[in-house]
């Protein structure tokens, strides 16, 4: 799925973050956070709700601007570019709660996702630009036309690729589809624009077991195919089973950082999830039996266990 | 002539004052209505003109003391505002947050017009019983009025505050506007709360009426228009849903208006709000007195436009609708008749580019009739004033449209929703008073006159046919344009911002290219529309293209279904056919289009045949 990987610059990671902080008010979501993700890794950001996972991916990702802090992306320095910059410089992302084009069939949302690859988008030129362009999608020439039946058919394959669950429903708005289902458009949405760096934020929310594993082997698959992939999921296992590393936030700093196994001993990483009692309790309790049925428990769990 | 001593400075600054005063008991009350609701409502307007009209039967017909008239005309409007909130916005509670928006421009329309059926839509005195005296202060002067526009400034924002910090029900309209489902699950009556923030905020509107009323000693049943829009203006000034900051942006523009017309003229005193409106939301769009930026939160799908399934004409079916049209003057010779289809076809062209904006972008303009205003005035007077042929015109009437009117609504590009409605409102009323005032090249308030028909070899196309074919000829043409682009990729990328502007911009789509380039393509078909509209009529002054037109566009585009460019068509059949061919009379016309626009987003939000 991902481009050749490029040789000219071995040993740099791919995403950088140094520092990057984000205030809202009084709240500082984001505290000085540093990160790095190599090419071809998976690293996963885990941590109680309101740790500023989603805050660092928005700033991440150019929607939100850092109060102070660097993110540089391929070498480049991208604080504070715009989202649809990054867009074109090859990030993807999909949103927490889902951010699905309702109105449009799940073909035309997988479609958006293919925008930044388009000849006709790439013109920069102001008002020249988007004149070639208007001209382009009223007269459309052959080039265009094959341009696009190409897009069509990878589109496609793309949602294939989700099998049973999203091809039969190709042409249906995606204000019909199931919230599942939304997830899936979102990240087939993503995988269109062909990202050199995926950022994957809850992408199991609201699934079910049997919907969550098949998630997790499409994940898999990503990440066997080379992609590099920074993930935000809350149910561990998941978290445990794909990652190259985890990262820990609470309070909008990092807390924890390794693989998988280390960071889920860490007595710091149970405090965050569990409170300061429950450090001691559980290394007296052992394995917690009546943990919550929500993704926190199953995280508290999943910690305790190890 | 600039006044040079003090006294005018201070008389000016009075009257600055009493009339922001006057927009702050508007402002007060908008901002109140958006704390607990989220809504701008544009009906504030049409309950302030309501109250002026109890308070001018209270005095002139009933002669009933002043307290007694200030009672009746809080109590009638705060009723008024009461059943507002019960029938026109309560039942949208759940629809998608375009349509409670939309439902108070169709109040607005049907209480205007019910108003002037009743009224006539003559001027009417609203003599005031006060006594005559001024108290002369440092060469300026106060008169009675001006204090009792103070008081009931100051009066009303005390009682308001007294009611929002110290009662229980003022508690929960406190609650209600921080967090509504919070509220709700405390127990709060939300529906009480609204019905009596509605009530609250018509009746300070009412009495706001009432006061200007008496202040010019004139009222008018389209009075609350332009009452209503300062009052958005001067809630924006200070911050949507700010109460505080809604005084002080009031008070601001009554002196930046005051100021205003002593320095250039009272012609230009709508100028200086609009100009401060568009100011204001591009330098600080949320209020002078605003905090830090904040990301808007995640909706789920769909939340601005309903989800719908669009009805598809087959291709056959609109291929065989467009020769029956093209065939129609063969059989039909009646020339009223053709002349009212080819003006609905002019109309049709208009409804075209808005629901390429509104519908396929999700940028609802009102201000659209600017665009034909625009066409219009630009091909007449390259006809006229440059010698530029009149086939060749009104193409170049469509690109100046298209240049202009996105220039002008370029400020807005970054502005959402309920926003863009407001900007693009206000961008209207700017061209038609920038018309009325540049007077050397407009000729102002006179208007155009002797404008040429459209000829081709020198034949002129005024015939009762050619009247008919030349508007559909064209609109089939941009129809057929409309749709190809659709069909494209911009048609999806156009569409991507409509249903989630985050989510197209983290794809790469840069809304202000495709903003632009619907913006200009919108102008490009109105323009030429416009210029049409001015060769067939032979006279425009800035009267011809006033701002129901752009509720009538909008109207049709929601009839058809927004985005839907056979809808568009359509919708300007049914809304300038219907009623001409019924011979409606041309009074009840408006408030037809009104009940039509309430019905629709009640009971139809798609339209007839669908959001595409």
């Amino acid at each position: 799925m991902a481009d050749q990987l490029k040789n000219s610059l071995p040993k740099k990671p791919l995403l950088e973050i140094a520092g990057l902080t984000r205030r809202f008010g009084g709240l500082t979501a984001v505290n000085g956070l540093s990160l790095t993700v190599e090419t071809g890794e998976l690293v996963s950001i885990i941590g109680p709700n309101g740790a500023g996972k989603t805050t660092l991916f928005n700033l991440i990702s150019g929607l939100d601007a850092p109060d102070a802090g660097a993110v540089t992306f391929e070498g480049g320095d991208v604080t504070g570019l715009s989202a649809e910059r990054l867009a074109a410089l090859g990030l993807a992302r999909s949103f927490q709660h889902g951010r699905v084009f309702g109105n449009l069939s799940v073909l035309d949302n997988v479609l958006v996702g293919a925008h930044t690859r388009l000849r006709a988008v790439k013109p920069q030129i102001p008002l020249v630009g988007p004149l070639v362009e208007l001209a382009l999608a009223l007269i459309r020439p052959p080039s265009v036309r094959a341009e696009e039946e190409r897009l069509r058919a990878e589109a496609t394959e793309i949602v294939r690729m989700f099998g049973e669950r999203l091809t039969p429903r190709l042409d249906k708005p995606a204000h019909s589809l199931s919230y599942a289902n939304r997830r899936r458009v979102e990240i087939a949405r993503a995988l269109a624009l062909h990202p050199r760096l995926l950022l994957l934020d809850e992408p199991t929310a609201g699934m079910n077991p049997t919907e969550t594993a098949e998630m997790l082997e499409i994940i898999r698959g990503l990440k066997a195919g080379g992609l590099t992939i920074l993930l935000i999921e809350h149910k561990l296992d998941l978290v445990m089973q794909l990652s190259d590393r985890v990262v820990v936030m609470d309070h909008g700093a990092r807390i924890a950082e390794g693989p998988p196994a280390a960071v889920a001993g860490d007595p710091a990483v149970i405090e965050a999830y569990l409170g300061h009692k429950a450090v001691g309790a559980a290394n007296q309790d052992g394995p917690n039996q009546d943990g919550g049925r929500d993704a926190e428990g199953d995280a508290a769990r999943i910690l305790v266990a190890h | 002539m600039l006044p040079t001593t003090f006294g005018p400075w201070l008389d000016y600054t009075i009257n600055g004052l009493v009339i922001g005063n006057i927009y702050a008991l508007l402002a007060v009350g908008l901002a109140l209505i958006f704390g607990v609701s989220h809504l701008i409502n544009f009906a504030h307007g049409s309950v302030y003109m309501v109250g002026a009209y109890i308070g001018w039967l209270c005095v002139t017909k009933l002669a009933l003391p002043l307290p007694v008239t200030f009672v009746t005309v809080a109590a009638g409007c705060g009723l008024l505002g009461a059943v507002i909130e019960r029938v026109g916005l309560r039942p949208l509670r759940n629809a998608p947050r375009i349509a409670p928006l939309l439902a108070t421009i169709g109040l607005s329309v049907v209480l205007d017009q019910s108003a002037q059926l009743l009224f006539s839509p003559d001027p009417r005195a609203l003599p005031t019983q006060l006594p005559t005296w001024r108290i002369a202060i440092g060469g300026g002067s106060i008169g009675a009025l001006d204090l009792l526009i103070a008081g009931v400034g100051i009066g009303s924002a005390g009682l308001l505050y007294g009611f929002l910090r110290f009662t229980k029900l003022g508690w929960a309209v406190r609650a209600t506007a921080l967090d509504r489902d919070a509220a709700q699950q405390c127990g709060v009556d939300v529906d009480k709360v609204n019905r009596t923030v509605f009530a609250i905020a018509s009746a300070l509107g009412g009495v706001s009426g009432l006061l200007v009323g008496m202040y010019y000693n004139t009222i008018d049943p389209n009075m609350g228009f332009q009452a209503g829009l300062k009052g958005i203006v001067a809630q924006l000034i200070g911050g949507v849903g700010n109460v505080p900051g809604a005084i002080a942006g009031s008070l601001l523009l009554g002196l930046i208006e005051s100021y205003g017309i002593a320095l250039f003229g009272t012609s230009y005193r709508n100028l200086f709000a609009f100009v401060a409106l568009i100011l204001i939301l591009v330098l600080r769009p949320n209020g002078l007195f605003a905090r830090a930026r904040r990301l808007p939160p995640e909706p789920l799908t769909g939340t601005f436009i309903a989800p719908s399934r669009p009805l598809v004409l087959p291709k056959w079916a609109v291929w065989t609708l467009a020769a029956l049209a093209l065939a129609l003057p063969l059989v039909v010779q009646q020339p009223y008749l053709l002349q009212t289809l080819g003006n609905a076809w002019l109309y049709a062209l208009l409804a075209l580019s808005l629901t390429l904006v509104a519908g396929t972008v999700g940028q609802v303009s009102l201000g659209h009739a600017g665009l034909l205003a625009i066409g219009a005035y630009a091909s007449s007077l390259l006809a006229l004033d440059a010698g530029v042929p009149v086939l060749l015109a009104v193409p170049l009437a469509g690109l100046v449209a298209a240049a202009l009117g996105t220039a002008l609504v370029y400020p807005a590009f970054r502005l959402r929703g309920h926003y863009v409605s407001i900007a693009t409102l206000a961008v209207g009323e700017i061209v038609t008073l920038v018309i009325l005032n540049w007077e050397s090249l407009t000729r102002g308030p006179i208007g155009v006159t002797g404008i040429p028909p459209l000829s081709v070899a020198g034949k002129p196309l005024v015939s009762g046919q050619w009247v008919y074919w030349v508007p559909l000829i064209v609109l089939l043409a941009f129809a057929a344009l409309q749709s190809r682009l659709l069909n494209s990729h911009l048609g999806r990328t156009l569409r991507a911002i409509r249903e989630d502007d985050v989510a197209a911009r983290s794809y790469g789509v840069d809304l202000n290219r495709y903003k632009g380039l619907a913006f200009a393509v919108a102008g490009f078909i109105a323009g030429v529309g416009g210029a049409l509209m001015a060769h067939f009529y032979s006279y425009i002054n800035h009267e011809t293209f006033p701002a129901p037109v752009s509720m009538l566009a909008l109207t049709m585009v929601i009839l058809g279904g927004l985005g839907n460019v056979a809808g568009a068509v359509l919708g300007a059949a049914v809304l300038v056919g219907l009623p001409e061919l019924f011979r409606a009379a041309a009074e009840y016309r408006m408030l037809i289009y009104g009940v039509v626009l309430l019905l629709l987003i009640r009971f139809r939000p798609q339209g007839l045949l669908g959001t595409v």
